[in-house]
């Protein structure tokens, strides 16, 4: 299936884009998705940690993603 | 409830008129600003970039919970700033009324604490030599 993943923040700069089409399996976990991302982007593994957020709640590691959801990696956050 | 994300400067004023209750006898603000240094560099600007409709959502999770735990609260208002922000700017404003004070300081702590954990906003803290995504890297 197809994925567009929205990118803010440093994983913007990494990607160099703010999102991402991706193809992944029918059959992909948030877990699966993270492994992908990281093997295509190995600065992302210099990051202290990342997120996935689907359809705009973080998303559990073992979570099957949908064609239709709304997808976004979430850079360590530095609000407030 | 009143929670806000905005690219125009905070109406600090506005949001604690807005946490104004008759049954409230506290209103305990937290107000983060742009300070103009970090880790001994000097900073002149931020950059706040935002998940808009994921950063209001958990904003307003926030919120609840703060309801879940302190039942007597009356009011919550959270109003956050994106975009860019001079030194001394106002980056969020965190209101809330309760009948008594104590229960005020700590409902209005969980809030902004807990906010700076989990809400999708990021900043970049622009040097006279570069700039850095805060908290990106260990």
């Amino acid at each position: 299936m197809k994925l567009k993943i929205a990118l803010f923040g440093i994983a913007k700069e990494i990607v160099g884009s703010s999102s991402l089409d991706l193809d992944t399996p029918d059959a992909q976990s948030v877990a699966g998705l993270i492994t992908q991302l990281r093997t295509r982007y190995p600065a992302l593994n210099e990051l202290t940690s990342f997120a996935v957020a689907v359809n705009s709640d973080y998303a559990a590691d073992d979570y099957q993603l949908q064609e239709r959801d709304e997808v976004a990696l979430i850079p360590p956050v530095s609000g407030g | 409830m009143h929670i806000h994300l905005t690219d125009q400067p905070i109406d600090v004023a506005a949001v604690l008129a807005s946490v104004q209750d008759d049954g409230a006898g506290a209103v305990n603000t937290f107000i983060g600003t742009v300070r103009n240094q970090s880790t001994g560099r000097r900073v002149v600007r931020l950059d706040y970039e935002a998940y808009d409709a994921m950063a209001i959502k958990q904003m307003r999770r926030v919120a609840e919970q703060a309801q879940e735990k302190w039942p007597m609260l009356r009011q919550v208002a959270v109003t956050h700033r994106k975009g860019r922000l001079e030194i001394g700017d106002v980056a969020v404003v965190v209101a809330v009324s309760t009948p008594h004070r104590a229960d005020s300081f700590a409902a209005c702590q969980y809030i902004i604490d807990t906010i700076k954990q989990v809400v999708p906003i990021w900043k970049k803290e622009e040097y006279e030599d570069g700039s850095v995504w805060v908290a990106a890297h260990p």
